[in-house]
């Protein structure tokens, strides 16, 4: 039906393609915002509750009736109406300008996921490369609001972040690199064709070392010294507030769900398994790997500096390129057809 | 159609460019330096040169300009502006036009540097074929320049210490 929709518009248009055109991207991009806002406002809801029941609390339990449902949309109406504050000495265009670019990055990264067969806005044939280049922009958001902020512990913030970003960027491409030896392509739809057998099963280090690195890329405990806030207060966003800080929050939840989607896409399987449809597996993965990084967040310790450099050079490191080594023997040795 | 794009990135990248070099603030130049980098990225895209794109984005915006920001940001004289229009505007005025005319004498005569072979349809595994069997060398030699300066900034960081 999209389709035949689609057809009479350009049909319509003739060699005015670009009108279709237009509309087409925007409906698209559309889509992608409503569905990263209720996916983020879910996810919202969805920790709190994580968090309040390894406390032995409730969490939110008023708003909405059941459970507290609607406590997500309460609050982000509650940041809609918020007075817009910059501060005085801050730098204004870069102030306003980073959370845009943490914002545009998280949602650039939507068009290369693979829900289901087809269902994908674009199978890029370099797919998982666009993403890893693209998410690279949000530690840039993360520095300019860090320093435009003027404000010491915001730019303490971003220097960690960078650091962090920068250093656990190189062990999370490297293991994605031995699957996608076994595959041999970069397209996110040929990768879930590839499995036959979850990925997880013939790399299990590498989906370790992704998984572990992925946490850190977000910024979430045990690696979140970036935001630390028994020592920085909220880092690198502490002087957002109102809708500027919401975009920021909703930016972090939507990159969760971006690393955790990549994640079921390469070692998952993606969209395949029995008896449900594909869409309701992809979730279904991506979800529980959301839940293992809330379930981590809510019983792990913080990192020291030192420590979270370490494991990220010394340990993470080493380990992926010897993944890869073996990968890359094994199929040397047995190649498959 | 794709000339609109080309010319929508086009601007961009150029506008971008001039503010880098207008801005008084190290930071905004810098800042105006990865959209410029972006829009560069865009042009291959254009060309149909996706893994370039994409490792521009990731090498430049991710990696240099980050690194870039990071040293601005422990430099103590951040928040100085600096006269960028100062004496030495001709002589950089001079070397930008020049290489400036020497580009775009070579697009327009067109200057032969590889054999005109037909663009593979899919680049990626093209350029990884490549890279691995006839131009392994330079490839090999970049690795070990990388790996020096790598060495070399950790023995200079070391240095400090003592």
């Amino acid at each position: 039906m999209i389709g035949g929709v689609l057809e009479s518009l350009y049909g319509l248009f003739g060699e005015w393609w670009i009108i279709p055109r237009l509309i087409e991207m925007f409906v698209v991009v559309s889509i992608i915002i409503g569905f990263i806002s209720v996916a983020a406002m879910f996810l919202i809801w969805w920790e709190r509750k994580i968090s309040a029941h390894i406390q032995v609390r409730f969490g939110p339990m008023r708003v909405g009736g059941w459970h507290g449902w609607a406590q997500s949309i309460a609050d982000g109406i509650k940041l809609l109406l918020k007075e817009d504050i910059i501060p005085a000495r801050a730098d204004r265009p870069i102030f306003i300008l980073a959370p845009m670019v943490v914002f545009a990055s998280a949602l650039a990264a939507y068009v290369v996921i693979p829900f289901g067969p087809g269902l994908i806005v674009q199978d890029l044939n370099i797919g998982i490369l666009y993403i890893i280049a693209i998410s690279s922009l949000a530690v840039l958001g993360i520095i300019m609001a860090g320093w435009s902020s003027n404000n010491k512990y915001a730019a303490l913030g971003a220097l960690r972040s960078a650091a962090q970003a920068v250093s656990y960027e190189i062990p999370l491409i490297i293991s994605l690199l031995g699957p996608l030896l076994i595959v041999g392509s970069l397209s996110m739809t040929k990768i879930v064709e590839a499995q036959y057998v979850p990925f997880i099963l013939v790399q299990p280090l590498a989906f370790l070392i992704y998984f572990t690195c992925a946490v850190a890329e977000t910024n979430r405990l045990p690696f979140d010294i970036p935001e630390a806030e028994s020592e920085l207060v909220a880092g690198f966003h502490v002087e957002y507030s109102g809708m500027r800080f919401a975009i920021f929050f909703m930016a972090e939840y939507a990159n969760m769900f971006v690393v955790c989607a990549i994640a079921t896409t390469v070692f998952l399987g993606g969209w395949k398994g029995p008896l449900l449809p594909p869409v309701a597996w992809f979730l279904i993965k991506t979800f529980f790997l959301l839940f293992v990084m809330m379930w981590l967040r809510w019983t792990l310790t913080r990192t020291r500096v030192d420590q979270l450099m370490n494991v990220a050079w010394k340990v993470l490191l080493p380990l992926a390129f010897v993944n890869l080594g073996i990968t890359g023997l094994v199929m040397l040795l047995y190649p498959v057809g | 159609m794709q000339a609109v794009f080309f010319f929508v990135v086009a601007a961009f990248t150029v506008a971008t460019a001039l503010l880098v070099v207008t801005r008084p603030n190290i930071v905004h130049s810098a800042v105006a330096l990865i959209f410029s980098f972006c829009g560069v990225a865009g042009i291959y895209v254009l060309l149909d040169a996706e893994f370039l794109g994409a490792v521009q984005v990731l090498i430049y915006v991710g990696g240099i300009t980050i690194l870039l920001l990071f040293a601005i940001m422990l430099t103590t004289r951040i928040a100085t502006r600096v006269d960028v229009f100062n004496e030495q505007m001709g002589l950089s005025a001079l070397i930008a036009g020049g290489i400036t005319a020497i580009l775009v004498y070579a697009s327009l005569t067109g200057i032969q540097i590889a054999g005109e072979a037909p663009a593979p349809v899919e680049t990626t595994p093209a350029l990884g074929r490549l890279l691995m069997t006839t131009h392994v060398l330079p490839f090999e030699l970049i690795s070990i320049l990388l790996l020096a300066a790598m060495v070399g900034a950790i023995i200079l960081a070391r240095r400090e210490k003592e």
